[in-house]
């Protein structure tokens, strides 16, 4: 009987209407699963669009100013980078980045990169060459442009000078200051300024700080083969001028400084996060490096 | 040979059609014949009321503590920054040697369409180390989200129980058209595609560097797989299941499924995450004695676990052998 019933019931399986209604409804649900996950991933590009995941990346991140696609492309999204950083400048995109999620960026006003690392650590941890490898020194960084957004609010241009905390008490960014310890960076908040007029933007500059390293070391030296050797390298010594303050003469008997941004500017976004003025005077801009600005 | 190619056919979502008689050997044909009339209802419940299943059991337990393991050796590493695994989950260096996750690296490939020396290194060793370890040995013993989607299908087991909810299932086939779908859009794009929805890579970046927003996608999916489909994302869309799917093609480490003791009762379909690749131990489904579990198993052990007779068992391709 068994044999009888066996080739009547496979015969028969695929063809009943419910089996055929439950396969039809499978494949229509499995369509709209397709079509939802797919489209949510897709929506990782509206904020790359839109422009609203543009951000301040960290030193040698493949991109132009207003295109980070080959950066998110070469990204592997594993943090590295962040994990590196003495000064831990970086952090990871959210969800809002679209497809820039888990991709490094820095937030120059709570704590911008200041090169405390000297061998830029974070592209020397990045396994896919994201933060690229071409990129030996601070100075060849191309990260944005400064530009003094406020120059009203800028105590320099006031002729105002600076005492105390540049960003209050509880301000948790750290910054590297050689003269106290050549390898710990330390809370801005430990590190009070007294100044006759503000200088702060300029001061703190890595690359004005290299300068000045720099002319130390020549002075102190008179053959210099280990200079010569450096700038074969690519690492000149010393830079070009980042931010410079210049007199500004108003006729009112008030001696008041201007800060230029020069073309040597990498974008680290030092002068932002120091910046004792709330909101910052200077800022850095993500639409220019130096390389644009010396074309233009 | 019929290993691989009963895996690709798991993997790209077909169904495996029961061997006929010229197909199986003459062994087994006997085990199955010899079995006709044995099995009584109550003997087989009998032995499986013996057979101890708890909550925890043996595989699970080590299971459980090796993936809380692995991923809090990543936090505790960042911590404390001891530098012993640096990165997540995609991309890492372990004692200053690199790792990438193999679909990250697809992913980065495909998008950026260049491949540096250090992500080759990456690559290479991840292949190397899951090609020892079993494949898809990440899913069940590492990824993060396979914990969480473990314990949202107990919830979702207990409410379709209490018959609250219904599970819904899907093609199997669309996991292979999604493997498909991303890789093209990495490539078209020149965008991670995948990697803006991967519970994976947010669950590992969020136990790392700290909670996001990002992590209600994650709370989604687990809302998705309790209430409307059991274990919806690896069943049926994960590509990272299937990259390393692929690699457990060629890994000794695998499940073995002995067929002279086995009862048929399905206690392991019931607890598997992919029960497609334990459809040899329905009766007559084994071509022979003995037979490995295609390669989109996950080596969870579940299946180990619950087997009353033992009829399912881990082993190392070769190794046995050469102990024995």
């Amino acid at each position: 009987m068994s044999d009888k019933q066996r080739p009547v019931k496979r015969k028969k399986r695929p063809m009943t209407p419910k089996r055929k209604e439950q396969s039809r409804r499978e494949f229509l649900r499995s369509s709209v699963l397709a079509a939802g996950m797919i489209g949510v991933s897709m929506l990782g590009y509206v904020p790359v669009l839109q422009g609203t995941s543009l951000r301040l990346r960290p030193p040698g991140a493949l991109k132009t100013p207003d295109d980070e696609q080959q950066f998110y492309a070469s990204c592997i999204k594993c943090g590295q980078c962040v994990q590196v950083c003495p000064v831990e400048a970086i952090k990871l995109a959210d969800l809002l980045d679209g497809f820039g999620i888990g991709v490094p960026y820095i937030d120059a006003r709570e704590q911008a990169c200041d090169f405390s690392c000297d061998g830029l650590q974070c592209v020397l941890a990045c396994p896919t060459g994201a933060l690229t490898h071409d990129l030996d020194y601070p100075a060849d960084t191309r990260m944005g442009f400064a530009r003094l957004a406020r120059p009203k609010a800028c105590l320099a241009m006031q002729g105002k000078g600076f005492k105390g905390q540049a960003r209050g008490a509880d301000y948790r960014g750290l910054l590297r200051y050689e003269e106290i310890d050549r390898w710990n960076p330390i809370p801005v908040s430990e590190h009070p300024y007294d100044l006759e007029i503000c200088d702060l933007c300029v001061r703190q500059c890595p690359i004005e700080i290299r300068i000045t390293q720099c002319e130390a070391a020549e002075s102190e030296k008179t053959d210099q083969p280990v200079a010569r050797v450096a700038q074969q390298m690519g690492n000149a010594c010393p830079p070009e001028h980042a931010i410079t303050l210049e007199p500004l003469d108003q006729g009112d008997g008030v001696v008041r400084m201007k800060p230029v941004v020069q073309e040597g500017c990498v974008g680290c976004g030092v002068c932002e996060m120091i910046c004792p003025v709330e909101s910052a005077a200077i800022v850095v801009d993500l639409d220019k490096n130096a390389d644009t600005v010396k074309e233009s | 040979m019929s290993y691989i190619k009963d895996s690709i056919a798991h993997l790209i979502g077909n169904k495996i059609p029961r061997p006929s008689k010229q197909q199986q050997s003459a062994e087994v044909q006997a085990i199955y014949a010899g079995k006709k009339g044995k099995l009584s209802k109550a003997d087989v419940e009998a032995v499986r009321h013996a057979h101890k299943s708890t909550f925890l059991s043996k595989w699970q337990k080590r299971r459980w503590a090796t993936l809380i393991m692995v991923n809090l050796l990543f936090v505790a590493s960042f911590y404390f920054d001891v530098q012993l695994v640096e990165g997540a989950l995609t991309g890492a260096r372990v004692m200053g040697f690199h790792f990438a996750d193999l679909n990250a690296a697809l992913q980065v490939v495909l998008a950026y369409k260049h491949i540096v020396l250090n992500l080759v290194i990456g690559i290479v060793t991840v292949f190397l180390m899951w090609l020892l370890l079993g494949g898809r040995t990440f899913c069940s013993w590492v990824c993060p989200y396979h914990l969480l989607s473990e314990w949202a299908e107990y919830l979702h087991l207990w409410l379709v129980k209490k018959r609250l909810i219904k599970n819904h299932t899907f093609n199997r086939k669309v996991r292979i058209v999604f493997y498909l779908v991303f890789a093209l859009l990495a490539l078209v794009t020149g965008y991670t595609v995948f990697e803006t929805i991967s519970p994976t890579g947010i669950l590992s970046r969020a136990l790392i560097y700290g909670p996001g927003l990002a992590l209600v996608w994650v709370g989604l999916l687990l809302l998705f797989e309790i209430f409307y489909s059991r274990r919806a994302w690896c069943r049926y869309v994960c590509p990272i299941g299937v990259t390393y799917g692929a690699v457990g093609l060629l890994s000794p480490v695998r499940v073995k499924y002995n067929a002279e003791a086995c009862h048929h009762e399905g206690d392991c379909r019931k607890v598997c995450l992919v029960p497609h690749v334990l459809e040899l131990t329905i009766r007559s489904g084994a071509r022979d004695v003995n037979q490995d579990v295609s390669s989109d198993c996950t080596r969870c052990g579940m299946c180990v676990d619950v087997c009353p007779t033992d009829s399912l068992t881990y082993e190392v391709k070769g190794l046995s052998k050469m102990l024995k």
